[in-house]
């Protein structure tokens, strides 16, 4: 008796293990691991005559079916293509730093701020995230309009910083608040100015605030095609871009696919080398 | 505490620059004049111009259902992966769930292109196509939100349950879902706005026959902008902002209440 019933809560905890991990894993398999594994596959086809991809399997008449390493050939065969994830990376970093530079002072007050108003200043910060994004970016071709400076690298920056800057106010903020003000107290106890203060204690301690928001920030902006394409000129193009045309453009998809699998790795470094930082800045702290 | 002239004025700075930018859009939504350049005279026309525009209706009506529907499968499906991860501790799982919300969005974008294309053929692109992109990105944001409000809970309530005879089915309906409510339902608003906010994954899984709000601004901005589009941006904005107002009213009451809820059990 006893045993039966044991045996029956551990079927019935096994069975509810199964109904509830199973619907989600099986849509993610399907609709996210599935179309993954097949642009995997798509960087190494070749292009269909009328776009899209070539037959898979040998056609009579047909040569250019199965796998081929000509996409990434490519890429490594043309400066040009690499010129333009190096300008990405170049617009991301600038983006990410213009970022940093921003959200410190306001991270920084809001947690130096008296508890109660804090979610207030916060939500301050969040709330222009209520707008769509292509609002946001609209706003600055209207502002940027009658100075001249739309479709430019300027505008294109500016653009990045404004969709992206809240990223970096929450995990900084976040960081900053759990910071002891004792601290500081003793510094300056000690004979430490303001700026030593800053330098010596705070912004060594905010570092793993700053190495997650900049992920936050940079990994996104590497793949942004909206805005170099509404506010930028056509030398603004980033990887993005490059890939957005690759697909709806030109129809290649085998390129496209190659250009979205050396992004892919780019993002797996980046995120990687920020998890590092941000290990090793914890420990520091 | 410690905070200098210098920083406040910094930012005040700050946030002038995030708020400027989106008054400018509202302002000139009610500018009596075809350019955003310069200020001519007050007017309601651009929003009897939007609602009576049929392409913008219709992309309306699109964002909605897609919206709806796409946050209530992925409240569903985000629940389950929420409870899942945090109790059975699955080894994918947690991967598939969170790895969408990490990636740039092209990178879902076009391999959900590839795939639909690919399986369900050229002419695949649709409403539904839509509503499961939307769904698979938007199942990890319920399932961090549930999880996060199960890791704070008591886990004898539910022993207690199991020991007192309560089947998972009841334990489930009685304990769990009634304690973890208010992550639900702001995992599902959340859902929603992002669904209906969405252009990047959804400029690729559309195709032409569905466009949707986003899809709509996107081409005026190219092609042709008027003062409806900021008519339009302005008419989105108060509808995410009235419905965070009502997440956050509902959320922090269901809170209370399942407080109480829960206390009623424990004794």
């Amino acid at each position: 008796m006893a045993i039966t019933y044991i045996e029956s809560r551990i079927r019935g905890e096994r069975l509810s293990k199964t109904l509830v991990t199973t619907p989600p894993f099986l849509f993610l398999l399907l609709f996210f691991l599935i179309p993954s594994l097949i642009m995997v596959v798509a960087s190494f086809r070749y292009p269909g005559e009328f776009g899209g991809l070539a037959s898979f399997f040998p056609v009579p008449g047909e040569e250019e079916t199965g796998l081929t390493l000509e996409n990434y050939g490519y890429f490594f065969g043309d400066f040009i293509y690499a010129q333009i994830f190096l300008k990405s990376f170049g617009v991301a970093a600038l983006t990410t730093l213009i970022c940093l530079v921003m959200a410190y002072p306001v991270a920084l007050l809001i947690a130096r701020s008296p508890k109660k108003s804090r979610d207030l200043m916060v939500l301050l910060c969040v709330l222009p995230f209520a707008s769509n994004f292509l609002v946001r970016v609209y706003a600055w071709m209207i502002i940027l309009g009658p100075f001249d400076l739309l479709f430019s690298r300027f505008a294109v920056i500016i653009g990045m910083v404004y969709v992206h800057l809240p990223f970096m106010i929450l995990p900084l903020y976040t960081n900053l608040e759990k910071h002891d003000p004792v601290l500081l107290d003793a510094a300056q106890d000690l004979g430490a100015n303001a700026w030593h203060r800053f330098w010596k204690i705070t912004f060594p301690m905010s570092l793993p605030g700053i190495f997650s928001g900049a992920a936050l920030v940079f990994i996104p902006v590497l793949g942004m095609f909206a805005i170099p394409e509404i506010l930028g000129g056509k030398d603004d193009w980033l990887v993005g871009n490059m890939i957005k045309e690759s697909f709806l453009g030109t129809r290649d998809w085998p390129f496209g696919a190659m250009l979205s699998m050396i992004l892919t790795l780019c993002v797996l470094a980046i995120a990687g080398f920020m998890t590092v930082l941000t290990r090793r800045g914890t420990r520091h702290a | 505490m410690r905070r200098s002239p210098l920083l406040w004025i910094s930012s005040l700075a700050v946030y002038a620059f995030l708020y400027i930018p989106l008054l400018v859009v509202v302002i000139f939504s009610f500018n009596d004049s075809k350019l955003n350049a310069e200020w001519v005279g007050f007017t309601f026309d651009w929003y009897r111009v939007l609602v009576n525009d049929q392409m913008m209706i219709a992309a309306a009506v699109n964002s909605l259902i897609i919206a709806t529907v796409a946050a209530l499968l992925a409240t569903v499906l985000g629940t389950m992966a929420g409870i899942a991860m945090h109790r059975y501790r699955p080894r994918f799982l947690p991967f598939m769930t969170l790895t969408p919300l990490a990636m740039p969005e092209i990178l879902l974008g076009v391999s959900l292109l590839i795939f639909f294309i690919t399986v369900f053929g050229e002419e695949a692109l649709s409403l539904l196509t839509v509503i499961i992109a939307h769904t698979t990105f938007c199942i990890g944001f319920v399932a961090i939100i549930v999880r996060a409000r199960l890791t704070g809970m008591d886990e004898s309530i539910f022993e207690a349950a199991r020991d007192l005879g309560a089947t998972p089915w009841q334990s489930f309906r009685l304990i769990t879902l009634p304690l973890i409510m208010p992550a639900v339902i702001a995992g599902a608003l959340m859902s929603f706005t992002l669904s209906i906010d969405d252009f990047v994954i959804t400029f690729f899984t559309a195709g032409a026959g569905v466009p949707t709000l986003p899809l709509t601004i996107y081409t005026m901005i190219k092609i042709a902008v008027t003062p409806e589009v900021n008519a339009l941006s302005s008419l989105m904005m108060l509808l995410t902002l009235a419905l965070i107002v009502i997440a956050s009213r509902i959320a922090p009451g269901f809170i209370e209440n399942q407080r109480h809820h829960g206390e009623e059990y424990e004794t």
